[in-house]
């Protein structure tokens, strides 16, 4: 018992951060129908920007309250400038062209963001660690049952946690009940009517490219916070929260989440589950769940099914 | 098509230029491949350093057969594919007379095949999987293998009276497989228990599911046979899981955070800077000259894999890559930094292994096992 609450808090951890990944795919593809597979690199990049951060606040020696905040704000506005640039520049022009342009051009970006930043005078391709601002400790541990062991919880389990509901909360909000939502929601329902009814549909899409690529920051913090920080960082978070963004059902915002948070579990009760020789097995497992769950849902879990007109 | 003649005459005549220049090349050229940036830098940075030593020392003191050695080094980044196109590259581009390099034994592994195609002599300066020199001609090594580690770090387990121990290897590293097959081997024979076994893969960032599989099954400690950026992370995610047993591994670890997280943790390794060896201290005091820091144990099998290589060239008299491999083939005694180095029969050197201890957030030696 105490393995398995264990593993579910290991599982809802990594999970929350490919939710936060995800709700940034999610709202791109509702708005544009596009996949910006760039989306995984705007992760990276905010945690190079939370270790420059820390780096300098460390220097100063501030106090965790102060840095914290101060990162993951700066994280967020840095990568949203990045978001906002990144969909001027090269998906603006390619708009009206067909879509697959768009999507190469994602691919393009991609892979220009993560060999830039693995030059050496940019950042290099040598994983560094964040200086300790925030030390990782338990803050709850719950004896269960006759284990040796309690389940433990740790503060940053409960950041990432914490963040990623907040943020879903925050961004729901901001969909259903303000001005913008309202035009955001109409622009994923049809641009080009859209536009005829007034709304600034260039606008629009930039907001949803700064808003995702805050939350992509948001996500590279924790984890830059939890692990490492280097260029190559968003390939497999951003594939993994791709993959959560289809399971959910793309587009849909509780879908990014609840597939983010599935997908952090399957991944993890496998390999806490599997016999060891097979743990290297637990990503292609993860991807076999996509398909099968495709396969019954094709639209995703909580997707809704369109029909294509011809 | 005539412009395509004209090109390819063109091309043609450039490389027959270069190929020229070469023959007549006024200095000896040695290539060093190594990871000096990405997931394991510490290791090729270290390595560098000592190799840099050397052909400075080497030059200062007149050169080789009278002639300067020219030190080209390339970046594989960590990087198996990358190692093959590198060493490919020193052979074709730089017509080394021969190889240093790799630390990690899958890229050693990967270079020393090109290096046995060519016929260019390789010493690894401390690749310890035994694979890497086995049934192979030109390549060579100047440190222990993995079948003395691996049963050395297993002596240390019983000794240290732990029973119960769990072991954490990477599966995709030629490294971390073979070390752990040595380790169970000695550590059961001895009459210790294996009581759990888990994986993981060289990139992967988060362990806390094998973690906490391995703390149900309350071992006395874990054998964790793997390359300092994963052990960071592993042993940061088990002390936040309250996972506080000792962690021990080998020469892999060197280059870890060692602090407060890693406390009684040890490590089989190379050489120690508490090593009172004259030969040793004098290396220290030379590399902190030159660089102004304490060496790893990179720095000095890299040292020691330079100077074997220099010694090889002067004692064959020439810069033909058949009779330096011969030359190599046959060093005896060679007064390493790190310990005399003489090469057996399978291309391996025989030298003693220190067990490095951390306590109080230090480094300490705990012990040096001699060969038998």
């Amino acid at each position: 018992m105490h393995d398995f609450l264990q593993q579910l808090v290991n599982g809802l951890s990594v999970g929350a951060v490919y939710a936060l990944i995800a709700l940034g795919y999610t709202m791109v593809y509702g708005v544009l129908r596009l996949i910006n597979f760039a989306h995984g690199d705007v992760y990276m990049v905010g945690a190079v920007i939370a270790y420059e951060l820390a780096v300098k606040l460390a220097g100063l020696n501030s106090p965790v309250w102060v840095a914290l905040p101060i990162i993951f704000l700066g994280a967020m506005v840095g990568c949203g400038a990045l978001g906002f640039t990144i969909e001027y520049l090269c998906y603006r022009p390619l708009r009206h062209r067909p879509r697959l342009v768009s999507l190469i051009t994602a691919i393009g970006v991609s892979l220009l963001l993560e060999n830039l930043f693995q030059n050496r005078r940019i950042f290099g391709a040598t994983p560094r660690n964040l200086p300790e601002l925030l030390v990782i400790r338990p803050v709850l541990s719950i004896a269960v049952g006759a284990s040796h062991s309690p389940v433990i919880v740790t503060n940053l389990d409960l950041i990432s946690m914490g963040l990623c509901i907040a943020m879903m909360l925050g961004l729901s909000w901001f969909v259903l009940k303000t001005k913008m939502g309202l035009a955001l929601r109409a622009v994923s329902f049809r641009v080009d009517t859209a536009s005829l009814m007034g709304i600034n549909t260039n606008r629009v899409i930039s907001m949803t490219f700064v808003l995702g690529s805050a939350l992509a920051a948001v996500a590279g913090v924790v984890d830059a916070m939890r692990y490492q920080v280097d260029p190559l960082m968003g390939l497999i978070p951003g594939i993994k929260a791709f993959v959560a963004a289809v399971l959910g059902g793309i587009g849909s915002i509780p879908g990014a989440l609840l597939g983010g948070f599935l997908m952090g579990l399957v991944e993890t009760l496998l390999k806490g589950y599997l016999p060891a020789q097979y743990n290297n097995y637990s990503n292609a497992a993860a991807f076999v769940v996509l398909i099968l769950i495709l396969l019954v849902r094709p639209s995703g879990l909580l997707g809704k099914t369109t029909v294509e007109k011809v | 098509m005539r412009w395509m003649a004209f090109w390819t005459t063109v091309v043609l005549l450039c490389l027959s230029g270069c190929k020229k220049q070469q023959g007549e090349s006024s200095d000896i050229v040695i290539g060093e491949y190594g990871s000096l940036s990405g997931t394991t830098a510490v290791f090729g940075q270290g390595t560098h350093n000592g190799i840099q030593l050397a052909v400075d020392e080497i030059n200062a003191a007149g050169g080789l057969l009278g002639k300067p050695v020219r030190l080209v080094t390339e970046d594989d980044e960590g990087n198996q594919d990358e190692a093959v196109s590198v060493v490919k590259k020193l052979i074709d581009r730089d017509n080394v007379v021969g190889v240093l390099g790799e630390v990690a034994s899958t890229r050693s592994l990967a270079g020393g095949s090109v290096c046995e195609q060519e016929g260019v002599p390789m010493i690894s300066p401390s690749s310890t999987n035994p694979d890497v020199t086995k049934d192979r001609k030109y390549v060579f090594r100047v440190c222990f293998t993995d079948d003395f580690q691996g049963s050395v770090g297993a002596q240390f387990a019983i000794k240290k009276n732990w029973k119960r121990v769990a072991v954490f290897s990477s599966s995709n590293s030629d490294y971390s497989k073979k070390l752990s097959m040595f380790f169970k081997q000695t550590f059961t024979a001895a009459g210790g228990q294996i009581v759990s076994e888990e994986t993981y893969s060289d990139g992967d960032k988060e362990f806390k599911a094998q973690l906490t599989r391995m703390q149900s099954k309350n071992p006395d400690a874990v054998y964790l046979p793997g390359y300092y950026t994963e052990i960071d992370l592993i042993l940061r995610q088990a002390r936040s899981l309250g996972f506080t047993v000792p962690f021990f591994g080998g020469d892999g670890w060197d280059g870890a955070t060692l602090d407060s997280i890693s406390e009684g943790c040890c490590f089989t390794n190379h050489y120690s800077p508490e090593d009172p060896r004259p030969s040793v201290q004098q290396f220290i005091a030379t590399y902190k000259a030159k660089y102004g820091a304490v060496p790893d144990a990179f720095g000095i099998t890299g040292y020691d894999a330079a100077r074997v290589m220099f010694d090889a060239i002067k004692r064959a008299g020439s810069t033909d890559r058949n009779a330096v491999r011969d030359a190599i083939a046959q060093t005896k005694d060679f007064p390493g930094a790190g310990g005399s180095i003489t090469i057996d029969e399978n291309h391996n050197a025989k030298k003693p292994i220190v067990i490095l201890e951390i306590r109080d957030g230090k480094t300490h030696l705990a012990d040096t096992i001699q060969p038998n």
